[in-house]
């Protein structure tokens, strides 16, 4: 239903690149680069000032705490990408950039799928559910973890369609949907866990009973927890999100039902079809995840599996203005700074959410920033 | 026996209510102006570790109230300020301090963490608490429960009733036909905005200091609340009165999951925890759909006396937002 007429080009006027800056209750994504040397060297410094600001920022919030901000900060590269712990930081990254992968679409098509975090720990459960189906068959353990990681890309999905439907045909917001569907994920994994999951013996917050090791992804060196075909999987994920949003009519569709649903469905665009595509893309690759999570980093379904890692992904998203290469980088530098904080509880007696406090207060600020720059802008040119 | 201590816990079920009224009703004044503050669910929690700091360093519990308000006013200035001033998006805005407060307070929270402190007293109402039944309900409780009795008329009644309360729903129905009768949308928008903030940030002391006294960090059991208190906005369809019926509902269903938990030894507290959620999606749903373009179609389909009752039951579950919410508004 709502089709309206089919058609097969993407309407006139609506051309990668563009966007309203007098619509701003919509976080508008941007894809497509400016190409004005003037317009980048006005970002450039905005993006100087932001981080410069953000790092003042928590340089006061640490001072209040009676720390030296240099040591808290050298601490956290020290512990990040000055050392061993850079194969621990790529962990970190494989399950952020998969979800800061799939949120490039939904963002795309206008919309906030901050379900993302259940739909991780949906991946994360059907995964589970798959290996242990699989684990006494005597598969060859290839198949079996093909098997089950596609089985983690479907949970993820369905999940996400059920916030997509809700949303496009309950008429149910789906920024609550989504929160209200991470709390029953959470739910239903320690309901698992507890429950028909549950160790031989007692049931505990560690988790389901470990998979054979035979079935575990195999890692760079035994001693390791890097594991390569999970950083494969992530790079291959932004590479096809990449060609398909800037380089596919799928992809030009999704910015115009992204940019006004309604004038893209008065030009024929199937709108609710578009918008329940980018929810099952992204619950896919956020189902990636979950299952790289059960099956390469803990082998087997914890309590915690999707880690809060949908939600550091919208952050991701957001401060990348949604554009695919420095979605990357920035899912790198988070992970960095995620791992770099965890041994400050121990090093200075620091709270390791020093790294959240980081990411939030950086991504507030060049939300601020880019606010600031669009007065500047408006005002220069009413100035000339 | 029983019976009273039925009306002691039902009394608990009040009173584990008032935080989250006290955010709803802040949240929805801010959203009547138009302005949605995403940021609830990490502004109590700050709210919450800050008040609870306040007090055991200066010993003041009103003090930290006091602080609690400030903070909630500040974190909804930032949202207001980047949406309002600098034409930013509410939803990026509010969604980014949701989870930096959050780490704030875990962060800032740390040397506090478990230490003890004070509680809110419970202050019966002379003669009153006497009444069987009703006393314990109503007349023993502390002041902050009392706060949220009174609040919820006084809050629709202004709403409603008053002139400033109808120039509050003008800014966030319809903020050009308010701007041209002379109205100043943009200053009133940021006043609203503030004072809910500063509203919705004394569920933070209420908790800290009463509902669940002390700050332990992120096993505090208070992150989620604010989500919690944003969808009951929605179900409360920026009403006041069915606001508080959609906490105490909640609140309420928190409680007989707790009294259900020796019954169903299988199921884990957590999961008994989360009953309301899929309850509130549902309720979500029951709102909005009526709206829908397929639901009208399906109704228009119906015998006629058929659509005639399901309509009402439709208009009845039915809540329409603020027309301008989370849209900002351009004077010139």
């Amino acid at each position: 239903m709502a089709t309206g007429k089919k058609n097969p080009l993407p309407p006139r006027g609506i051309e990668a690149g563009t966007h309203r800056p007098e619509s701003p209750q919509d976080f508008v994504p941007r894809i497509g680069r400016g190409k004005e040397s003037a317009k980048r060297t006005i970002d450039a410094l905005f993006g100087l000032g932001a981080v410069i600001s953000a790092l003042a920022v928590t340089s006061l919030v640490l001072l209040a705490t009676g720390t030296s901000p240099v040591s808290a900060f050298s601490n956290i590269i020290a512990g990040s990408i000055g050392g061993k712990t850079i194969q621990d930081v790529l962990v970190a990254w494989v399950p952020l950039a998969l979800a800061a992968a799939g949120l490039l679409y939904t963002f795309t098509a206008g919309l906030w799928n901050i379900g993302i975090e259940g739909q991780i720990v949906l991946g994360g459960i059907a995964t589970t559910w798959a290996m242990r189906a699989m684990q006494e068959t005597g598969w060859s353990p290839w198949i079996i973890l093909v098997l089950a990681i596609l089985a983690g890309a479907a949970g993820g999905s369905l999940w996400a369609l059920l916030a997509g439907i809700l949303k496009t045909f309950g008429g149910v917001n789906e920024i609550f949907g989504g929160l209200g569907l991470n709390f029953v994920a959470t739910a239903l994994n320690l309901w698992l866990i507890f429950g028909p999951w549950k160790r031989p013996g007692i049931a505990s917050m560690s988790g389901t009973l470990p998979f054979p090791e035979s079935m575990w992804m195999p890692t760079i060196t035994p001693q390791s927890r890097l594991a390569l075909i999970p950083v494969a999987l992530a790079i291959i994920a932004f590479i096809i999100t990449g060609l398909l949003l800037s380089g596919s009519y799928f992809g030009l569709r999704l910015k115009a039902v992204g940019k006004n649903p309604r004038s893209s469905y008065i030009l024929g665009i199937p709108t609710w079809q578009h918008m329940t595509g980018a929810f099952a893309l992204c619950g896919a690759l956020a189902g990636i995840a979950g299952a790289m999570q059960v099956t390469s980093v803990y082998h087997r379904l914890i309590p915690s599996i999707s880690s809060g890692y949908g939600y550091l992904a919208l952050m991701v998203a957001m401060l990348a203005s949604c554009r695919v290469i420095p979605s990357m980088l920035v899912a790198f530098f988070f992970a960095s700074l995620a791992v770099g904080s965890i041994q400050l509880p121990i090093v200075l007696k620091l709270d390791s959410s020093l790294a959240g406090v980081i990411q939030g207060t950086l991504v507030l600020a060049v939300v601020l920033a880019e606010g600031v720059k669009r007065k500047f802008l408006a005002k220069k040119k009413a100035g000339l | 026996m029983t019976e009273s201590v039925l009306w002691i816990s039902l009394a608990s079920v009040l009173q584990a209510a008032a935080p989250i009224i006290l955010a709803v009703l802040g949240e929805t004044i801010s959203e009547r102006a138009g302005v949605l503050n995403l940021s609830m669910n990490g502004m109590i929690l700050l709210a919450a570790m800050g008040s609870f700091a306040v007090t055991i360093g200066t010993g003041s519990v009103a003090l930290g109230f006091l602080s609690g308000a400030l903070i909630g006013a500040s974190v909804a200035a930032v949202v207001s300020f980047a949406s309002l001033g600098l034409g930013q998006s509410q939803v990026a805005t509010g969604f980014v301090l949701a989870i930096l407060c959050r780490d704030l307070a875990y962060f800032l929270g740390s040397p506090v963490m478990g230490l003890p402190g004070p509680r809110l007293p419970l202050l019966p109402v002379p003669f009153l608490k006497d009444i069987p039944a009703l006393g314990t309900l109503f007349f023993t409780q502390d002041p902050a429960t009392y706060a949220s009795f009174i609040l919820i008329p006084g809050l629709w009644f202004f709403v409603f009733r008053t002139q400033p309360g109808l120039m509050l729903r003008g800014i966030g129905e319809s903020p050009a036909a308010a701007y041209v009768r002379g109205v100043k949308v943009k200053r009133l928008r940021y006043l609203y905005a503030i004072l809910g903030g500063a509203l919705a940030g004394l569920a933070g002391p209420v908790y800290s200091l009463s509902v669940k006294a002390g700050w332990k960090g992120s096993i505090s059991g208070l992150d989620g609340i604010g989500w919690i208190a944003l969808a009951i906005t929605i179900f409360g369809g920026w009403h006041p009165v069915r606001a508080a019926l959609g906490a105490y509902l909640f609140a309420f269903l928190q409680w007989l999951g707790l009294v259900l938990q020796p019954l169903l030894p299988g199921v884990p507290a957590q999961v008994l925890q989360v009953a309301p959620f899929p309850l509130m999606i549902l309720t979500l749903l029951l709102v909005n759909i009526g709206k829908t373009e397929w639901m009208e179609r399906l109704l228009a389909g119906l015998p006629a006396g058929m659509r005639q009752g399901v309509k009402k039951v439709i208009t009845i579950m039915n809540a329409t937002p603020p027309a301008a919410l989370g849209k900002n508004f351009d004077e010139e």
